[in-house]
């Protein structure tokens, strides 16, 4: 049995069916981040474990024992909330030496366990011990709200949206961090996010989730090139959807809008049957390329300068293709309105569900 | 123009104030024919009954804050965070006080633990001491109430429970730990409150027949004539300390920008 065991769990506020049949089995050390929209109970699920909330239904097992009994305080779980939640009466060294404080551990040794833990998340405890939470930056309060979380050596780490209240250079710094800290201590950890990106990015599997349905749990690679459902797939990253007509799913061919693709492996459903593929902006390319044999004329709609990349929305054989194409400063984005050659290549093309 | 009128109602309500303070103050140091004098005071504070009465309303109004606070602090933190729906009845019972009179409760007090009641409080002079400060935190309730709730909104409740919670606290820890010292401000500022009330508080001591300070100075006030405006400078004196230990209190708390 896994080490943290989460299954069938179903939670409904009022009318409000919240959870649904939700399980999640979560190995030691694991990073898993629990990603989808607002509301679709990512907090619900996550406050369950921390025993803030009770499941109308299901277990949640640590070490093969049932928690859902446990009261919060029991379980010995380390939380951080996106309001970093330091108490704002007690220096940082007191913030972390709390838990230590409550489970008894003697003064030396705590003090030596807030002294590295402060190390470790770079505010030592010489220049910033003393400090009071409102002397702080908000990335150095959370920091200090992981060290505090991480201190009485918990069994399962939970962070609900730690990042969402910092500014974009910080949190992308800080979610490396997180990670760095997670690996070194081989903390068992809960991550939740709506940001797909720092999902993708930092996390061992993603969940998938909802309207309270885990959609689809897999490792970051999953998760983006074989989605399991429409919603896996419009929600993480960006991509062109079509409908397609199985030909020969032995040999995994199809067509769509007049053309007639070979995906290059078999495919799971009949021969005739609709089946939604997709393409992902950065398997199409703009102009003829070797390996890409579906080779289209089109023309550029619109052009997006992102940096690295240029999007191109461009239409070819009636359908609308996204593109992505790396920004070169000696070859300029076509215009839009200007015809172009589209290239992609049938082994790229998603099919979603399978 | 405007300018004038605002200076002309500011003096107004200066003189408003100030004048009979002025005059009592001026009348309590008058004792002596003819020249102005500490007389007044000397003469009330030699006398054994000021200390009497006033360690026992210091005493008393020390109990009514330990027991209102402990009443009072888990009551609003509870209140916060579980059911915050309640709210508007807890502060509608809280504002009661204000409105019923002392002596209302009072003889609510004596039918209720009379001698020959189910709890005859009144019978013993300990009973009878704690049913006044009862009543005392009775009339302190809005006061005290006002200002720990004031002090808790400024706190996000709910996450700083489940913080402390998840670090294994349980609600003695919280309640003591982390709610109490965020709110210890708002609880003194509540504490000096109601100290101030306690120390002048005259009816519910005359009725239950207790030896407090505010019954004293009235039977001085009855039988002299110069040292009344004395005890009244006293009394007003200790109000103002109060108000002034709210303030420092709130500039040395260094946890707080305000303070720091
Ligand atoms: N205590 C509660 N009482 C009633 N409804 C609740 C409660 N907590 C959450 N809900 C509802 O449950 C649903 C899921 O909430 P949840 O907080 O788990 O969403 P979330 O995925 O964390 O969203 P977000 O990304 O916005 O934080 C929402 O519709 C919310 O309104
Ligand atoms: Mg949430």
């Amino acid at each position: 049995m896994a080490y943290l065991d989460i299954s069938h769990l179903e939670k409904s506020f009022g009318v409000n069916h919240v959870v649904k049949d939700f399980s999640l089995p979560i190995e030691k050390g694991e990073f898993v981040s629990l990603l989808g929209p607002s509301g679709c109970g990512k907090t619900t699920v996550l406050r369950m474990v921390a025993g803030f909330e009770s499941p109308d239904r299901g277990a949640i097992r640590l070490e093969g024992k049932d928690m859902v009994p446990l009261r919060p305080n029991q379980r010995n779980v380390g939380m951080v909330f996106q309001a970093y939640a330091l108490f704002p009466n007690l220096t940082v060294a007191q913030n972390v030496g709390f838990g230590l404080r409550i489970a008894g551990v003697d003064s030396a040794e705590s003090k030596a366990r807030v002294a590295q833990m402060l190390d470790l998340i770079g505010l030592p405890m010489a220049e910033y011990g003393d400090r009071y939470p409102f002397q702080l930056s908000g990335g150095q309060q959370q920091r200090v709200a992981l060290a505090r979380a991480l201190a009485p050596r918990p069994r399962v780490l939970l962070l609900d949206e730690p990042l969402s209240a910092l500014d974009a250079k910080v949190r992308v710094r800080l979610r490396g961090e997180i990670r760095e800290i997670q690996r070194q201590l081989g903390i068992t950890t809960i991550f939740v996010t709506h940001d797909q990106e720092e999902a993708l990015s930092i996390s061992d599997r993603v969940v998938v989730m909802n309207a309270g349905i885990a959609d689809q749990v897999g490792t970051p690679f999953e998760i983006y090139n074989r989605p399991a459902t429409p919603f896996v797939a419009s929600f993480v990253g960006t991509l062109t959807p079509f409908e397609a007509r199985v030909l020969d799913p032995a040999t995994g061919t199809v067509t769509s809008g007049g053309l007639t693709l070979n995906l290059g492996r078999p495919l799971p459903s009949q021969a005739g049957a609709t089946v939604p593929i997709a393409l992902r902006p950065e398997a199409v390319q703009l102009g003829r390329a070797s390996g890409r044999e579906i080779v289209l004329p089109a023309t550029a709609h619109s052009v997006e300068f992102m940096g690295s990349v240029i999007r191109v929305r461009a239409e070819a054989a009636g359908q609308t293709f996204l593109l992505d194409t790396f920004n070169r400063p000696d070859s300029p984005p076509p215009q839009p309105g200007e015809p172009v050659e589209i290239s992609f290549s049938g082994r790229d093309v998603i099919v979603i569900g399978a | 123009m405007t300018r004038v009128l605002a200076w002309a109602a500011l003096i107004f309500g200066m003189l408003y104030f100030l004048l009979p303070l002025v005059g009592m103050t001026e009348f309590s140091l008058s004792m002596r024919r003819g020249v102005y004098s500490l007389d007044a005071y000397g003469s009330v504070l030699s006398d054994p009954r000021f200390w009497e009465t006033f360690g026992y309303s210091v005493a008393m109004a020390v109990a009514t804050i330990v027991f209102g606070v402990l009443l009072v602090v888990p009551t609003a933190y509870w209140v916060r965070l579980k059911l915050p729906w309640i709210r508007p009845y807890i502060e509608f019972v809280t504002l009661l006080p204000l409105v019923i009179p002392a002596i209302v409760i009072v003889f609510g007090y004596i039918r209720l633990y009379n001698t020959s009641s189910w709890l005859p409080l009144t019978g013993t002079p300990m009973g009878t001491n704690l049913l006044l400060m009862f009543g005392y935190a009775t009339l302190a309730l809005p006061y005290m109430y006002r200002a720990v709730d004031t002090g808790l909104r400024t706190l996000d409740v709910g996450t700083l429970t489940e913080a402390a919670q998840s670090l294994g606290a349980g609600w003695g820890t919280i309640l003591f730990r982390v709610i109490l010292p965020n709110v210890l401000v708002a609880v003194l500022s509540g504490a000096f409150l109601t100290f101030a009330i306690v120390i002048g508080e005259f009816t519910m001591a005359a009725l239950l027949d207790r030896p407090a300070f505010g019954p004293f100075m009235q039977i001085l006030g009855a039988n002299r004539a110069y040292e009344p405006a004395a005890l009244a400078v006293i009394a007003f004196a200790i109000t103002w300390a109060c108000m002034g230990l709210i303030q420092l209190v709130t500039r040395l708390q260094k946890h707080t920008r305000a303070g720091a």
